[in-house]
């Protein structure tokens, strides 16, 4: 159900043997695997079953990584294949982990203690089982801070002295009046006794000199002008690295103590450094859900999760039609596009088009307002400033779409569109205008249309203006048809029609404010649905009267567009409940108590791309679209049903069995022309026919292809044992030339032949089929064959297409 | 306690000079401060940093370098010569004229048998310091330029001398030169500009530091010549070093104002090779900081801003004292103004405000006094005496050598501290004034008298010497009285009670006294105060008290002040200030009555005015306040040099 919570970068890992290859982060429940090269997710890590908290390179084989969560397990993964190789039970929630060279098979981990935390040191158990139950704790400090960043291992003299950095000394650095040099952060020399710590005034200190006569002497650096979040040291010891809120990463030389160089504009505030263990990358990750990879200290790589800005300005989610993907804020004053589909932000769209200050208590330039119409083609912004009306500034934005530039343009921008804040904006949904109202706080509505000039230049001007009573207007709805504009003034919805701006009839159903409004679809586009802070109302069009109204406070009220179906979010004693119903009929089909804490703040209903054919009751809805929520803490959830949960996992259990390689381009590039190949000669058109003939042909194939090659004898040693091998076999068969012939023949105009294979195909399966049992050397021949054809083919294909 | 009229005065714009050089005497605990209108102020270290002696300088006489041989002192200046002091006269034991030019800088062996000193025209010269004075040894091979900072191996073998671009190092042997280290500009100097080394610190290892105007603390291999690292400090001037005793730790002094600390420390614990390390930053000065001294467990600065700061380094500190807390000395621990009770104006020692003191000449005022009566202005330099009657300009000039004045209570007589703790008593009348008599202690320590005071009724006179004795004389029969028993710290203010005749003594230590002269013993109340204990907040004032007096209506009222507050001690209330907190009069009155009575005591504080030179209380119960603002001396400095401030 979770889809995504937390991003954070814990510890870079990649392989030693070359360049750093591989950025593993814990997000969420999983843990991630990016290319460094590509930015591209190489492997999803999944198993744990609650969120993942510390990420961290097994000190005995770098090809492994431990992960911690806080469902009480430890797992040792091997991150270059994407499998699990152990999983330790612990039974605490693990806050975070560390591992030390200095102690192999022993892990460090930070576990809740009544009230405060602990520092404890586990055995990890050598048995062979997967499963096992490491039960040998023992303390090592208690009382330590649960943040990750703020303890850390030093390189002791000897192994059993230790340097473990904590808060301990918060009480005396604290001492002194009116200083505010909270220890924040902390980060051990690689080699030498020095203890770098970041604190709450931006100061770095370097602490020296621990020996046992407290003689211990620091060094004061300041540049960030906040607090310091994260420290990091290169493995040389030779740089210092350290982040803050003003997102830039500052490069401090250890010898030379005033040098520093400065990556600035990373584009949001610096949560955690990692180095790589060559040195040559590093790795930030930011509070806005990013991860920038450095490499000879210039941006070489970002990688863009979904960007939690400190608060969801936009009334609505959205979704954008053209690339299904999810439109919300982004950065401060961008627009991001997310797509669900791949946990990745497509593009970042500039509204605001001004350089953000990181600096706390700035008033500066937000998107509270953005609306999509049907066919994505414009986009309308609010963007605004100051809350008060007397510093009030705001403009609406109109963006269209342009076709070849692929992305939106800036049309029209109007400044101070009304007298007081925007509350509501909605495109009509008609197909034969464009039109857009706005809803504000100065008791009118506004109604913009595209000009309709002759001119290359087209823009928006304000068509009607309209108030009722003198009532402050709170949103606004149209029909599915567009036919009518509901807009709801205080405790009255009043209706409009579009093309005439005349009233056409007032509803009423005190008491409390209209908040939510919204018109059924598809068959129930007679009623209309208006939330109040305690009630639900729906009217009927049609009679100009209450249908029915239940009493709850809905937080959230969502159609979705593809059927009749209406989420409400039902905020109930500190939880939400969700109900699902039609609005012709008042008994919900389906609910769900509790859904998460707290308000839900958004929902939308994302369509599918092929719909589901359940038939269960409860999870008909779900069909043609996929309800996703935020909420208070701006986690994206959705909702899947158990068919579609089984699917994900065969997929996965396929590709596990099927394709350990990693998915790369060439591997798809070779691995398709491969299965195109087999299906040329063995002509099965079904997979499961063709992977039934795989395994005794490929056997020491897969093997050789497969394993690593640093594991590997060398080339020229296995070369020779593995051709003659294939080559004995080769002498009884006689209809080899035949074959040959005619594969290379098939080879030739493999292009046109594809379409012709078709008719004769089906035939042909039933006799290799049959044929396959007696002939094993044969299998393997082909193999050979095959893979001798495979370096010209390649390039044919290649230059083909 | 009642209230008072207070005449605030700001009128005296008392102007310290900065501090120019600093040398430690480890044995005695002295620190010798030299200013730069050339006169010299010995602190004691072991006794809350009192500034025990001052000689006063000359005009056109700075000083550069200041060195202890033992235990004497040298200068040397500009003007090209040397000078010896005389502690014990304070005053100048001889001067000597280098013959090399202005000289730069001056530096004693470890040993404390040989000066060495750096002059304008490139010579470093020895001197033998001989039992009587110094005399010339040699000349070590003359270099291009002037030396401008020297420094001693621990052994006394060689000396190395830091120039314009270049440092040399001298075997003081042979005299000839064994290194020459070539200092190069910092990135991005002009080249027109060279860089001057400005200080150098040779340590026992054979490793070489130096400061240079280019901001780089350099430490150089001294056996091979060889740099070995370079700290970028600052982007302007490292002005001075200098070295612990154990040599594990190193400080800076830098035109920004800041004293960065270097220890040697070993990378990895355990292991021999150690490293120079940059670790603290200390920033208390606002202007250059021309001398520092590192004393193992605290750093004392000077410089143009003209306070002394000693700053405790609290990693060698265990237990919290006075001696962990930061001190500032901006003031002289002295009484700078005398005050006639009478309605006259208050008259301040250095003062170029008053016309007779511009007749004082090119010596600088050593003390200075007004009669009770306020007929009669007596000033003193380091050679002369000079008396002026008030309203009619007449002067009357007697050559004596004078370091202490006062004056009877009815003005009719003047005494003089003079040499050998010897005190002169004049008779003063309308003609002029008659020399009557010497007053001679009964034994001679021959240190020179730092306090004198008389009592109202003419009778008695005590004396307090810089050993810390006091000694009181009965004017009527003109022979010493009695020794008042030596405490270890010393006296710092003191007065007679002019209603009980009992000695009131405040010391450096922030103890209290009380004397009965005619019982020859303390009073009840002093014993009561010490049986109890002062509070320890009291204790932990950092500034001396400068000035005792009493209330002319009720003197059982003691009033004494420091620099930051004035005190009355009501001497009838036996409540000492027991409970935790020291509370002043402020927070007092704004306690509710019944709490108000609970913290009550006898020590009655104020802390409204700041940064205090006097405070008397006249005879119609109005209290003369005199201040001294820090801003005012800070707004009459130069202007520090430009630093880049984050957001400007």
């Amino acid at each position: 159900m979770v889809e995504q919570t937390d991003i954070r970068v814990v510890r870079c890992g990649g392989s030693k043997i070359c360049f750093s290859t591989f950025l593993i982060c814990a997000s969420g429940d999983s843990v991630k695997v990016f290319s460094t090269r590509t930015e591209e997710c190489v492997h999803v890590l999944h198993g744990h079953a609650n969120q993942v908290t510390g990420v961290a390179l097994n000190p005995a084989n770098h090809l492994q990584v431990y992960s911690c969560s806080l469902d009480g397990t430890v797992r040792l993964w091997d991150f270059i294949d994407g499998i699990l190789i152990k999983t330790f039970t612990v039974g605490y929630k693990i806050s975070s982990i560390y591992v030390s060279n200095k102690h192999i098979g022993v892990i460090f981990i930070i576990l809740p203690m009544q009230k405060h935390f602990q520092l404890v040191a586990v055995r990890l158990p050598s048995a062979l089982e997967q499963e096992l139950e490491a039960r040998e704790l023992s303390a090592v400090l208690s009382d330590v801070s649960p943040v990750p960043a703020c303890t850390a291992f030093g390189q002791g003299v000897s192994p059993s002295c230790l340097i473990f950095v904590c808060f301990r000394f918060k009480l005396k650095a604290t001492d002194k009046k009116g200083a505010r040099n909270a220890f924040t952060c902390v980060a051990c020399h690689p080699k030498d006794d020095c203890i770098a710590t970041g604190h709450q005034d931006g100061k770095i200190r370097l602490w020296r000199n621990f020996n046992q006569k407290k003689e211990y002497t620091y060094s004061t650096q300041h540049w960030h002008h906040n607090a310091v979040s994260a420290l990091c040291f290169s493995p040389e010891g030779m740089h210092l690295l350290s982040g803050g809120v003003e997102s830039v990463l500052v490069q401090w030389h250890c010898k030379e103590v005033n040098k520093k160089n400065f990556l600035p504009r990373l584009g949001g505030a610096i949560a955690h450094i990692c180095v790589s263990p060559d040195g040559q990358m590093y790795s930030t990750s930011h509070t806005n859900n990013k991860i920038t990879i450095i490499s000879s200290f210039r941006v070489s790589a970002v990688i863009q999760g979904l960007v939690k800005g400190a608060k969801n300005k936009l009334p609505h989610l959205m979704i954008d039609p053209r690339t299904k993907a999810l439109v919300l804020n982004g950065k401060p004053g961008h627009l991001q596009f997310y797509s669900l589909e791949r946990d990745k932000q497509l593009y970042s769209l500039d509204i605001v088009q001004q350089e953000y200050i990181y600096q706390a208590g700035l008033d500066q330039f937000e998107v509270v307002k953005a609306a999509l119409d049907g066919t994505a083609s414009w986009l309308a912004t609010v963007e605004q400033r100051g809350s008060k009306i007397s510093s009030l500034e705001f403009s609406l934005k109109l963006w269209s779409f342009n076709e070849k530039a692929q992305s939106f343009e800036l049309n029209t921008t109007i400044t101070a569109p009304h007298q007081n804040m925007i509350t509501a904006m909605c495109f009509s949904p008609a197909m034969d205008t464009t039109m857009l109202v706005t809803v504000a706080k100065d008791d009118q509505f506004k109604v913009w249309l595209l000009g309709s000039d002759l001119d290359e230049q087209t823009s928006w001007s304000c068509e009607h203006l309209g108030s009722y009573h003198g009532l402050q207007p709170t949103n606004c709805c149209f029909s599915g048809d567009g036919s009518l504009l509901a807009v709801s003034f205080a405790e009255v919805v009043t209706l409009w029609s579009p093309d005439t701006w005349e009233l056409l009839t007032t509803l009423c159903q005190p008491p409390g404010t209209i908040e939510d409004l919204c018109f059924g679809r598809l068959s129930c586009s007679k009623y209309l649905l208006g939330t109040t802070t305690k009630n639900l109302l729906c009217w009927n069009l049609l009679t100009c009267a209450l249908e029915w109204s239940t009493s709850m406070d809905v937080c959230v009220l969502r159609t979705d567009p593809l059927s009749e179906n209406v989420a409400a979010f039902c905020h109930n004693s500190g939880k939400t409940d969700l109900f699902v119903f039609r609005p012709s009929e008042p008994r919900p089909l389906f609910t769900q108590k509790a859904v998460c804490v707290g308000r839900v703040q958004r929902c939308i209903f994302v369509p599918r791309e092929d719909p589901l054919d359940s038939c269960d009751e409860w999870s008909q809805w779900l069909n043609r679209s996929r309800l996703h929520f935020l909420t208070e803490q701006m986690e994206l959830l959705t909702f899947s049903t158990r068919a579609e949960d089984e699917r994900i996992l065969n997929s996965r259990k396929e590709l596990l069995v099927d394709d350990s390689v990693a998915m790369t381009p060439f591997y798809l590039l070779l691995g398709k022309h491969r299965q195109q190949q087999q299906e040329k000669q063995t002509s099965v058109p079904s997979q499961a026919a063709d992977r039934a003939q795989l395994p005794q042909g490929c056997v020491a194939i897969r093997e050789l292809l497969h394993t690593p090659a640093h594991v590997l004898p060398p080339a020229s040693f296995l070369c020779s044992v593995f051709l003659n091998s294939l080559l004995i076999s080769n002498t009884d068969e006689k209809e080899l030339p035949e074959q040959e012939v005619d594969s290379e023949k098939e080879e030739v105009d493999s292009e046109e032949e594809m379409e012709m294979n078709n008719g004769p195909q089906g035939v042909r399966t039933q006799g290799s089929v049959g044929e396959a049992p007696p002939s094993l050397s044969r299998a393997e021949e082909k193999e050979l064959r095959r893979l001798r054809k495979t370096d010209f083919s390649w390039v044919t294909s290649l230059t083909s297409s | 306690m009642g209230e008072f009229t207070v005449h605030r005065v700001r009128f005296f714009h008392y102007m310290p000079s900065a501090v120019r050089a600093l040398a430690f005497q480890p044995q005695r605990q002295k620190i010798a401060v030299a200013r730069t209108d050339g006169s010299l102020e010995i602190l004691n270290r072991a006794d809350h940093l009192f500034q025990e002696k001052v000689i006063p300088g000359r005009e056109q006489r700075g000083t550069e370098a200041l060195a202890w041989a033992g235990q004497r002192l040298f200068s040397a200046g500009l003007n090209g010569e040397l000078v010896e002091y005389d502690m014990q006269e304070l005053r100048e034991k001889y001067r000597l004229d280098a013959s090399g030019g202005p000289v730069w800088t001056l530096t004693c062996n470890p040993q404390g048998t040989r000066l060495a000193v750096g002059c304008e025209d490139g010579t470093v010269k020895l001197f033998e310091v001989c039992d009587d004075g110094i005399q010339f040894e040699r000349n070590l091979a003359k270099q291009k330029g002037r030396i401008l900072s020297l420094s001693w191996h621990p052994s006394g073998s060689r000396l190395v001398a830091g120039m314009a671009g270049v440092i040399w190092v001298f075997d003081a042997g042979t005299g000839q030169s064994v290194h020459r280290l070539l200092v190069e500009r910092g990135t991005g100097a002009p080249r027109s500009k060279e860089c001057v080394v400005w200080s150098v610190v040779c340590l026992s290892d054979g490793t070489i530091v130096s400061g240079d105007s280019s901001g780089n603390v350099k430490v150089w291999d001294g056996d091979t010549g060889t740099l070995i690292r370079n700290h970028q400090v600052t982007k302007w001037d490292v002005l001075a070093l200098s070295v612990s005793q154990d040599e594990t730790s190193l400080v800076a002094g830098t035109s920004e104002g800041t004293v960065v600390q270097f220890q040697h420390l070993s990378v990895v614990l355990g292991r021999e090779d150690k490293e120079w390390v940059q670790t603290r930053t200390f920033k208390n000065h606002t202007h250059d900081v021309r001398a520092v001294l590192e004393l193992d467990t605290a750093v004392v600065s000077g410089g143009m801003d003209t306070q002394l700061v000693v700053r405790p380094l609290l990693d060698k500190i265990d237990v919290k004292t006075s001696a962990s807390a930061l001190r500032k000395i901006h003031f002289p621990h002295r009484r700078l103004v005398s005050c006639s009770r009478t309605n006259l104006p208050p008259l301040s020692r250095p003062s170029r405000g008053t016309r007779a003191l511009q007749l004082a000449g090119e010596e600088h005022i050593c003390c200075s006094a007004l009669s009770p009566c306020g007929g009669w202005v007596v000033v003193s330099t380091v050679t002369n005496l000079r008396l002026y009657r008030l309203q009619c300009d007449e002067t009357i000039s007697i050559t004596k050598v004078t370091n202490q004045i006062c004056f009877s209570s009815d003005s009719s007589y003047l005494f003089t501290a003079s040499t050998c703790s010897s005190v002169h008593v004049l008779a003063l009348s309308q003609s002029g004034c008659t020399f009557v008599c010497t007053l001679k202690p009964k034994s001679c320590s021959g240190q020179a008298i730092l306090l004198l005071t008389a009592s109202d009724d003419g009778k008695w006179l005590a004396a307090a010497n810089a050993d810390h004795e006091v000694q009181v004389y009965n004017l009527q029969k003109r022979k010493a009285y009695c020794t008042v028993p030596v405490y270890s710290s010393g006296v710092t203010a003191m007065s007679i009670n002019p209603a009980t005749n009992n000695l009131f003594m405040v010391h450096a230590d922030q103890q209290i006294f009380e004397f009965s002269l005619e019982q020859k013993q303390y009073t009840d109340w002093s014993r009561l105060v010490h049986r109890k204990g002062l509070h320890p907040q009291w204790l932990e004032r950092d500034t001396p008290v400068t000035n005792v007096t009493f209330s002319p209506r009720n003197p059982a009222h003691v009033i004494l002040h420091d620099m930051y507050m004035f005190c009355i001690i009501d001497q009838t209330l036996v409540r000492l200030p027991s409970v935790a907190k020291l509370v002043n009069q402020l927070t007092l009155r704004s306690l509710p009555e019944k709490e108000r009575r609970a913290h009550s005591h006898a020590f009655k504080i104020c802390k409204t005015f700041k940064e205090l030179l006097f405070v008397e209380l006249l005879e119609d119960q109005s209290l003369v306040v005199i201040e001294r603002p820090l801003l005012d001396i800070t707004a009459q400095l130069p202007p520090p040099v430009r630093q880049k401030k984050f957001a400007t």
